[in-house]
């Protein structure tokens, strides 16, 4: 470690050398109780030019029509992208709405939204509670749980697009089993169904992590005490285990919903573009396609878009602390 | 005996000593396909991705990669194959010559004579272990592959290093000093961990096409780089530093700048390194923004890189399988020695 610890400490001093002496001057001028906010400035100022100022050109370009990127050689429009995006005969029918693609969007993230919270929901909760368990070798099991996590979803997409292939390893187990083969992603029905097995398997881990991390903080003695009034397995699960868990499958339940709102990038590269059709273009597609992808540059559709979707997950994690302190107290 | 039997107590040892219940097995079923299900479809990919360009797509798939066997015969100018042919009863290896309807003219390969006419029903083509190792060595020369690399490593480097640097200095001020407005600005910080940038993404690549940062790697680099879950989780650490020390360097006539970087810093160091893993992950697997802001192919990103490929050349599916599992090794690597920090890391403060 020796050597290493040598090389970081040099490192250190290079950079200390190059900005000690012109930020000494600036504590020397402005005096060392302003300090504070020229530690500060960096961060704000990319805050300011990269998250706070994106949000308020968002809502001014909602308000605005035509494909040009100067907001000042763009047209007012006022309401009529949201109006636009909400025209329909039938919210049930997409077809019906003015913007069908949006309304196919709406309801392809709906679906994916309730199928994915609940499957990613149960999987994690029965692995976290096993988990929980003394079980030989469960640090190994966590790890392998949680490895998806961290790749990549195109890594992901491409993988589960070569083991769904024509020719791929489950048609081969299939044939093996007398049933025929199906190319699965070009089917709807079998295509939505992976693209929510692929979203349990590639996050599961995560959520599996942080209910462990609830269990784990139950007092032993409820159990101890549970087993002593010889209270069944089911008991306990109901009467002491999920209701202490209560708080972390809240926060679960929410950043699911949080995060599933927002799929795109697995979804994308394992149907090649929200196929078959239309089948899994999701709302982040929808906006992609309509600001970026093609010649489109329907920039004040795609913000209109973002406003709303941004909506959605401010209530969403508005409901989030809301329960959150709720639970608390 | 007794050792198998101490053998199978220690792996199916539960809370209740001595019996093993329904509950245990169905435990142990659950675990043992979960990890099937994780492991089976990368092995799989991976398997795959050593597999010659001809045996790719054969149904049904083989495990390992084989391929038919191409031999030179002395007095033929293109290599022929090699196959399984029974003659007089006895099973040899012989080269085809030519196939003409059901015959095959095949000659023994070490003794090339004049050739033996075969039935083509009898025979079967003969199958070694053969790694492909280019469809690994390919890529890195005929296609851009170490380009994107370049790019993937110049864009996680250079935005952690500045990951660390813009949120420890952010989170210094934020624990260690009272200011009008502290409490403001961390509040104001905080709440744009709801915005994610999905939603901000195209006013967000406006921005990044007013400061002329449009196709160039800064443009992916720069956007993200003020990260408040970084500044809260380097601040949660820092509040743990005792304030007698800054003041005996204050007493010492220490500037500021030289307390945060000679004793804070270096006392933050476990949760700079978590937040430096989370970079590198967040980086090297970012998909959507990197899409959106490079358009040119040299400075594509590894992700960017591979979804292209895949569009490019969707029957090629040998190239983007080794690709595929090129940039999955660093992560994998980075999982396998880390792995205890990560996972704390994320129970601890719930990113990803």
């Amino acid at each position: 470690m020796a050597p290493s610890t040598g090389l970081a400490d040099r490192a250190l001093d290079l950079v200390m050398a190059l900005f000690e002496a012109p930020i000494n001057a600036v504590e020397r001028l402005i005096g060392r109780g302003r300090m504070p906010y020229v530690f500060l400035a960096p961060n704000l100022v990319l805050f300011g030019i990269f998250t706070f100022l994106p949000i308020g050109i968002a809502i001014g370009y909602a308000f605005t029509g035509g494909t040009d990127l100067l907001i000042s050689n763009r047209p007012f429009v006022g309401l009529d992208n949201f109006r636009t995006l909400l025209t329909c005969e039938s919210y049930l029918v997409p077809g019906s709405c003015e913007e069908s693609l949006f309304w196919t969007a709406i309801w392809n993230t709906l679906w994916f939204v309730g199928f994915n919270v609940a499957a990613t929901l149960l999987v994690a909760l029965v692995t976290a509670l096993i988990l929980n368990r003394a079980i030989a070798a469960r640090g190994f099991f966590r790890a392998m749980f949680f490895y998806p996590v961290l790749l990549s979803p195109v890594v992901i997409g491409l993988i589960w697009k070569w083991f769904l292939d024509r020719n791929g390893l489950l048609n081969a187990f299939l044939q093996m089993l007398g049933v025929p083969p199906e190319i699965f992603l070009l089917d709807v029905g079998w295509s939505r169904f992976f693209v929510v097995v692929v979203s349990v398997w590639f996050h599961m881990g995560f959520y599996t992590l942080i209910l462990l991390a609830g269990l784990q903080a139950i007092p032993k003695d409820l159990y101890e005490a549970a087993a002593i009034d010889a209270a069944t397995p089911s008991r306990t699960l109901f009467r002491i285990t999920l209701p202490l868990l209560g708080p972390n499958l809240l926060v679960v339940l929410i950043l699911l919903m949080i995060r599933s709102v927002q799929i795109f990038d697995e979804a994308w590269v394992l149907t090649n573009g929200g196929g078959p059709g239309t089948a899994n273009t999701f709302l982040v597609q929808y906006i992609y396609q309509m600001a970026f992808a093609g010649d489109l540059r329907l920039f004040g559709l795609a913000s209109a878009a973002s406003v709303l979707m941004g909506l959605v997950l401010l209530v969403l994690t508005l409901a989030q602390l809301r329960l959150g302190k709720k639970v608390e107290s | 005996m007794s050792a198998n039997v101490s053998a199978i107590g220690f792996f199916t040892r539960t809370r209740r000593t001595g019996r093993i219940d329904i509950t245990d097995i169905l435990s142990w079923l659950w675990l043992i396909g979960g990890t099937l299900a994780v492991l089976v479809p990368v092995l799989w990919a991976g398997m795959s991705s050593l597999k010659p360009e001809a045996e790719i797509t054969r149904f049904p798939p083989t495990l390992l990669p084989r391929a038919a066997v191409q031999m030179e015969v002395q007095g033929f100018d293109k290599a022929l194959s090699l196959w399984n042919v029974t003659v007089d009863d006895e099973t040899r290896e012989m080269a085809m010559v030519r196939r003409i309807g059901l015959k095959a003219q095949m000659v023994d390969p070490q003794n090339p004579g004049e050739p033996v006419s075969v039935d083509t029903r009898t025979i079967s083509p003969v199958q070694r272990l053969t790694v492909a190792t280019e469809n690994y060595t390919d890529p890195l020369t005929r296609f851009s592959f170490l380009t994107f690399l370049k790019n993937s490593v110049f864009v996680t480097f250079v935005a952690t290093l500045l990951t660390l640097a813009v949120n420890a200095l952010a989170a210094f001020a934020l624990s260690k000093y009272r200011f009008r407005g502290d409490k403001a600005i961390f509040v104001l910080i905080i709440s744009t961990m709801m915005i994610p940038l999905t939603v901000v993404m195209v006013p967000a690549y406006l921005v990044i096409v007013g400061v002329g940062l449009v196709d160039n790697l800064w443009g992916v680099i720069i956007p993200t780089v003020a990260s408040p879950t970084g500044v809260f989780l380097l601040r949660q650490y820092m509040l743990t530093i005792p304030d007698e020390l800054i003041e005996a360097a204050r007493v010492d006539a220490a500037s500021e700048f030289r307390i945060f970087w000679r004793i804070v810093l270096p006392l933050t160091a476990p949760a700079l390194a978590v937040l430096a893993i989370f970079s590198v992950l967040w980086r090297w697997n970012d998909f959507l923004w990197p899409l959106i802001v490079l358009s040119s192919r040299e400075n594509f990103t590894l992700q960017v890189g591979l979804n292209a490929f895949q569009g490019e050349f969707s029957v090629q599916w040998h190239y983007i399988l080794a690709m595929t599992f090129l940039s999955l090794v660093p992560v994998t690597l980075v999982f396998l020695f880390l792995q205890r920090y990560i996972t704390t890391g994320i129970a601890g403060t719930g990113m990803k």
